[in-house]
């Protein structure tokens, strides 16, 4: 049994193990050290500024209209996208009395939910890229066919509505996957909690909120932090549909964005380093908060 | 009496949701059989006769066909060496117990906290330096890197799960280490394999920033590099029947086999969220 133990876990494990530090582990590490030098990608050596691209960042408007709106962003998506499958998780599972779990016709809806979910995100933006084009966009010739053309509008080339419309795909993508999710939760609660809270006369209202709720705590801070990550990323749908790109006056400018025009149009790697350390920190502080927060309302059982 | 009433109101509710949902895409589907007239006319109006033209043009002109065929090499390719080594690393992470084996667990693992922009400008050189920029064997290896962490962490799980006995009994059958991995334990772990496979297919079919900065060769773009440069450019904008046809050829396969096997799919990937 012994024999061969080490040669065959030498030779499984030094394949991906020189591939992820190749290419994940070495790049990490040296955004680190990047973001403390001016590089411009041409000249032999790098000089150290230490922490001036950092204090450069704090002065710069594009980069701040960037951090608020992700942070917009932050704020309006995870809450809205579990707000919104919550509710639908329970109109799927609450339906059809206790007995029989689920409304009529619940696989159906969840087919039909999850599809955004197969759609990449470029393809979600050239999509919806039309559906807001002024004109003959299906926003526009919607709110025509229902008598409201006073709404109709370049919803992308507005300042104001640029960062809603762009909200609002983001929103719409992510909802069904969250809706099966929560389902897949809810639909575990053992049924004798159930049976035994309705014959104590509670309703089905009371049974969600004292019972299921509770339950599906774990899948909504797994849900947090998914979509905490997705709310500080938006770089693809604000590339390909939004003018500039970044939206007019910078109304959808993203982090990821900035950093990427940085580095690939202008050439300062230094800075865009920075960027990214920055962005990196933010992550970890939001995860390891989203993790404290809920924490303490865990419930098991079963 | 009760009951039915608000079942009802129920059906209402999540009926407007999907509605929203398909909105979208059927009119998608529709305008990519109409002719650049009939979509500037209305939105809703259905096609004198099925442009199926377009879907044509789309396919040569416009290249998506072998944008296509770019992404299954891509896609295809990492997919294979993702599970390949994810399944070795995982399995010998989870199995043995050798020193180091939980630094490089956490090492891997933690590889998952990163967002990929921090590593985006360093990331370029390396593969530049490699003579990998533009090159489908450089894509390969960086969808597959960028994976790894996943999928280790999902199998890793799931071969601490596996029962012990029948690789105990194949090691006194004089099985070797690799025959026990290939041949014992690989087979037992497949519905594992095969939800993180799911999972890791649609999220290497999504990638975009990557191929966005390592993909620069026109020839070799990917789908959602093609789409995203087809939609921006000025003289696609006239063609507009076209890029619609463009769009439904690329939603459709994915969405065709989600209608397939949906019941897996959905499966596969909610359980990778939840772990």
């Amino acid at each position: 049994m012994r024999h061969g133990r080490y040669r065959f876990l030498i030779g499984a494990l030094a394949p991906p193990l020189l591939l992820y530090g190749v290419f994940v582990v070495s790049p990490y590490a040296q955004a680190f050290y990047l973001a403390l030098t001016d590089w411009d990608g041409l000249s032999a050596e790098a000089r150290i500024v230490g922490l001036a691209n950092f204090a450069d960042l704090w002065s710069d408007p594009l980069f701040l209209a960037a951090l608020r709106n992700n942070g917009i962003l932050l704020l309006i998506v995870p809450t809205a996208v579990i707000a919104l499958a919550l509710f639908f998780a329970a109109c799927l599972t609450l339906g059809g009395g206790t007995k029989r779990r689920g409304v009529r016709g619940s696989g159906l809806y969840r087919i039909v939910y999850f599809f955004p979910q197969l759609l990449s995100v470029a393809i979600l933006g050239v999509l919806f890229q039309f559906v807001y084009t002024p004109g003959d966009g299906l926003l526009n010739g919607l709110l025509g066919a229902v008598g409201l053309d006073s709404l109709e509008r370049a919803w992308l080339a507005d300042p104001a509505t640029a960062l809603p419309a762009v909200t609002a795909v983001m929103i719409w993508s992510a909802v069904g996957f969250y809706v099966v999710l929560f389902t897949a939760a809810m639909e575990s609660v053992p049924t004798d909690v159930v049976e035994a809270a309705v014959l104590d006369g509670a309703g089905r209202f009371t049974v969600f909120r004292r019972i299921t709720l509770p339950l599906v705590g774990d899948s909504v801070q797994t849900a947090f932090v998914y979509l905490g990550i997705l709310a500080l990323d938006g770089f693809a749908l604000v590339q390909i549909m939004t003018v500039g790109p970044g939206g007019p006056d910078n109304a959808t400018e993203v982090v990821g964005l900035t950093l990427y025009r940085a580095a690939f149009t202008y050439g300062e790697f230094g800075y865009a380093s920075a960027m990214g350390v920055t962005l990196f920190f933010i992550t970890l502080t939001l995860t390891a908060l989203a993790l404290r927060a809920t924490r303490r309302e865990r419930v098991e059982l079963a | 009496m009760k009951t039915r009433l608000s079942d009802s109101l129920l059906h209402v509710v999540l009926a407007v949701w999907a509605l929203l949902v398909t909105l979208p895409l059927a009119w998608a589907v529709l305008s990519s059989l109409k002719t650049d007239a009939e979509i500037f006319a209305s939105p809703w109006s259905l096609p004198a006769s099925p442009q199926w033209g377009n879907w044509v043009r789309a396919w040569q002109e416009a290249h998506i066909g072998r944008y296509l065929l770019n992404t299954l090499i891509v896609v295809g390719g990492a997919l294979v060496l993702v599970m390949l080594l994810g399944a070795l690393t995982a399995y010998c992470l989870a199995r043995y117990d050798f020193p180091g084996s939980r630094i490089i667990y956490f090492g891997l693992v933690a590889g998952m906290l990163f967002p990929v922009f921090l590593a985006l400008v360093p990331l370029f050189f390396v593969v530049d330096q490699l003579g990998l920029l533009g090159t489908y064997h450089g894509l390969i290896l960086v969808y597959a890197a960028y994976a790894l962490p996943f999928t280790v962490f999902l199998l890793h799980a799931f071969f601490r799960g596996l029962p012990t006995a029948t690789a105990e009994a194949a090691f006194i059958d004089g099985c070797s280490h690799a025959g026990v991995f290939f041949r014992v334990m690989l087979p037992m772990a497949r519905p594992g394999m095969v939800s993180v496979g799911i999972f890791n297919f649609l999220g290497l079919w999504n990638q975009y920033l990557l191929p966005l900065v390592l993909n620069p060769d026109p020839d070799r773009y990917v789908l959602a590099q093609g789409l995203a440069a087809l939609a921006v450019s000025q003289g696609y904008r006239s063609d507009f029947s076209g890029l619609f046809a463009g769009l439904v050829i690329a939603i459709l396969p994915v969405l065709a086999a989600y209608v397939l096997f949906q019941r897996q799919i959905r499966a596969g990937l909610t359980a990778g969220a939840v772990r």
